[in-house]
């Protein structure tokens, strides 16, 4: 049994009726790693997280837990544990009885159950709250409860269904810390879908792009973002031009383009359709004639050297080294 | 500047709806309400005002032997018979509530069926099924005849109360249930019945009170032995006397307080368990 890897995926596909939404994935997340899947909605990122937590039937394909397939076992066999997208903490019962919850199912002591769920809430900082209803907490609370209450079943991983969507911005950041905090500490593996790609490149080791069912790209995330393989994941993650080339699209990062003059190397022309200040950057958004679309991010020194306006004619230039060829962008 | 009015100025069509309104209002309870204050009647007053005094006499008559002995019995059979339909109803709509939720071939028909016999006319379901037990020579009794003549009334209702509960009510509850360990039986009596506490204890009260004041359906099914609204509707035409009024007045708290005590229970539950807020 190799155990070098927390999850396999081979060849897993989910069908639903005529519509395929998973189509033949296959993914290896080494031992303790925060791998990331990232894509759009309806990208089968939430279904492929289902059926690794075993909430979805697999149609083909396997899945394997460290080493060991569990394609068709139940959840409570697979030793996974999920955390909702809006948590599911039960209503009824207090913060300490819903982390205490897994084991009161397995016939452990009152006493024993919670004591062991103090010492989970202690862990996510909660223990203040252990009398309270989920009612009664807010977002961010609700959401430490709930990791608790995965936690608390020792998982050999833990799945996250976009674990940080329904906070505001300020508390997602500071919940992203603690996520990536709490999975260092434990040593296992945590899987987290989301859309949102600062989300995944902040948290990820292994960061995966998914479309239609495929996996576009996976790996760390400083190699996606330095080496997008489609256009598509040069759009989606972001702070990409996707430009006609020479030989089919090039992508490059909108912080390496300028404005200037041409001087015989890439560049593209046309006028600026909009300027936001940005505090440290300045982004300008060109458009050409033929409705290309494009920006630069520039330091705002360097802006307020040589300031545009909406309207004026300008020249986006860049290094041909900074241009990367997207591979496929000819299909 | 011209200090501008508290409250805002209503339109004529406000008061002129709220009057109408009113009277809706007043014919819904004016009738109930004199019959209210005429089962405080008199001793020597009679079924119409004016009231010749004020007294609990009607009240006590219903307590005395002779034409009204037979009241509290009927009202007995009435709550006994109103507590099996409501058990019934929350067992069977709980159940169908929660197996609807997956879709099965037939299963549109059997919802349509299963609620038409809503719109079916009452008096003919009762005869139906008393003509059924006839014709298998089973005797018609308030216990078998009457509680499926019943049960076909409270049932589409529970039904319809319980789909709408269990629409709203979040899978992701159940496969928390599941991922946290819990088995089909533990995740039903610890997550999903508990959760869902609220809605069935509204279906258990609509089905008593809709079992409560049947008649339509019980009359020909009921047997031998009368619920109270047959034995109302046999004194109602054979003798006038405020001991009727005494009845409704009694019926109708036995009514008020079944409802405010399921009302009392449901927001207690409630009350603990708000919407949970997303953000902070």
């Amino acid at each position: 049994m190799d155990s070098r890897f927390d999850v396999e995926l081979a060849a897993v596909t989910k069908r639903y009726g005529v519509t395929t939404a998973v189509n033949a994935i296959s993914l290896r997340i080494p031992q303790a790693s925060y791998c990331c899947l990232l894509g759009p909605s309806g990208c089968g990122k939430t279904s492929t997280l289902r059926m690794i937590a075993g909430h979805e039937r697999v149609s083909a394909g396997d899945i394997l837990l460290q080493g060991e397939v569990v394609t068709d076992k139940s959840p409570r066999q697979r030793g996974t544990a999920m955390m909702f997208q809006n948590y599911a903490l039960f209503p009824h019962l207090t913060c300490l009885d819903n982390v205490a919850f897994s084991l009161k199912m397995r016939g452990v002591g009152k006493r024993e159950r919670h004591a062991k769920a103090q010492e989970f809430l202690s862990l996510v900082h909660m223990e203040a709250f252990a009398e309270r209803l989920p009612a009664q907490l807010s977002g961010g609370q609700q959401q430490r409860v709930a990791l608790a209450r995965a936690l608390i079943t020792r998982p050999r991983v833990l799945l996250l269904d976009e674990p940080l969507s329904a906070l505001d911005p300020f508390l997602r950041i500071r919940m992203r810390e603690e996520l990536k905090r709490l999975q260092r500490e434990l040593g296992i593996s945590f899987i987290h879908v989301t859309h949102g790609q600062d989300e995944a490149m902040a948290l990820a080791d292994i960061m995966v792009v998914m479309e239609g069912g495929r996996i576009c790209q996976a790996g760390p995330p400083r190699e996606v973002f330095e080496r997008p393989n489609s256009s598509f994941v040069a759009r989606f993650i972001g702070g990409h031009n996707v430009l006609p080339g020479d030989f089919g699209e090039v992508a490059v990062r909108v912080d390496r383009c300028r404005l200037g003059h041409a001087n015989g190397g890439p560049h593209l022309s046309g006028r600026v359709a909009a300027v936001e200040y940005q505090g440290s950057v300045v982004r300008v958004a060109l458009e050409t004639s033929a409705g290309q679309q494009a920006a630069a991010v520039l330091p705002d020194d360097l802006f307020y050297a040589g300031p545009v306006k909406p309207g004026d004619a300008a020249t986006l230039v860049w290094a041909e080294a900074d241009a990367h060829a997207l591979a496929g962008a000819t299909a | 500047m011209k200090q501008r009015p508290e409250r805002e100025v209503r339109p004529w069509t406000f008061y002129a709806l709220a009057t109408l309104f009113g009277a809706y209002m007043l014919f819904l309870y004016g009738p109930m309400l004199m019959i209210y204050v005429l089962s405080f009647q008199g001793p020597n007053g009679g079924v119409t005002f004016p009231m010749v005094g004020v007294s609990l006499n009607w009240f006590a008559d219903l307590f005395r032997d002779g034409q009204m002995g037979s009241i509290p019995a009927a009202f007995r059979r009435s709550l006994a018979l109103a507590a099996v339909v409501s058990f019934l109803t929350v067992v069977i709509s709980t159940s169908a509530g929660l197996g609807f939720r997956r879709r099965f071939p037939g299963s549109g028909v059997l919802f349509y069926m299963a609620i038409a016999s809503l719109v079916m006319p009452s008096l003919l379901v009762g005869f139906g099924i008393a003509l059924g037990f006839r014709v298998l020579g089973w005797n018609n009794s308030l216990f078998t005849s009457g509680l499926g003549a019943q049960l076909t009334w409270t049932l589409p209702f529970g039904l319809l109360t319980m789909f709408a509960v269990v629409a709203r009510f979040p899978r992701s509850y159940e496969e928390a249930a599941t991922d946290l360990g819990a088995n089909g039986w533990q995740r039903l009596v610890h997550v999903t019945l508990p959760i869902l506490a609220p809605g069935i204890l509204g279906v258990a009260m609509g089905a008593f009170t809709l079992s409560y004041d049947e008649y339509a359906r019980t009359v020909l099914t009921a047997g031998s032995s009368n619920t109270l609204p047959l034995e109302i509707y046999a004194l109602l035409t054979s003798s006038t006397s405020p001991t009727l009024f005494a009845i409704g007045t009694l019926t109708t708290v036995v009514s008020f307080w079944v409802i405010g005590l399921t009302l009392w229970a449901i927001l207690r539950l409630q009350r603990r368990r708000r919407p949970i807020a997303a953000g902070e």
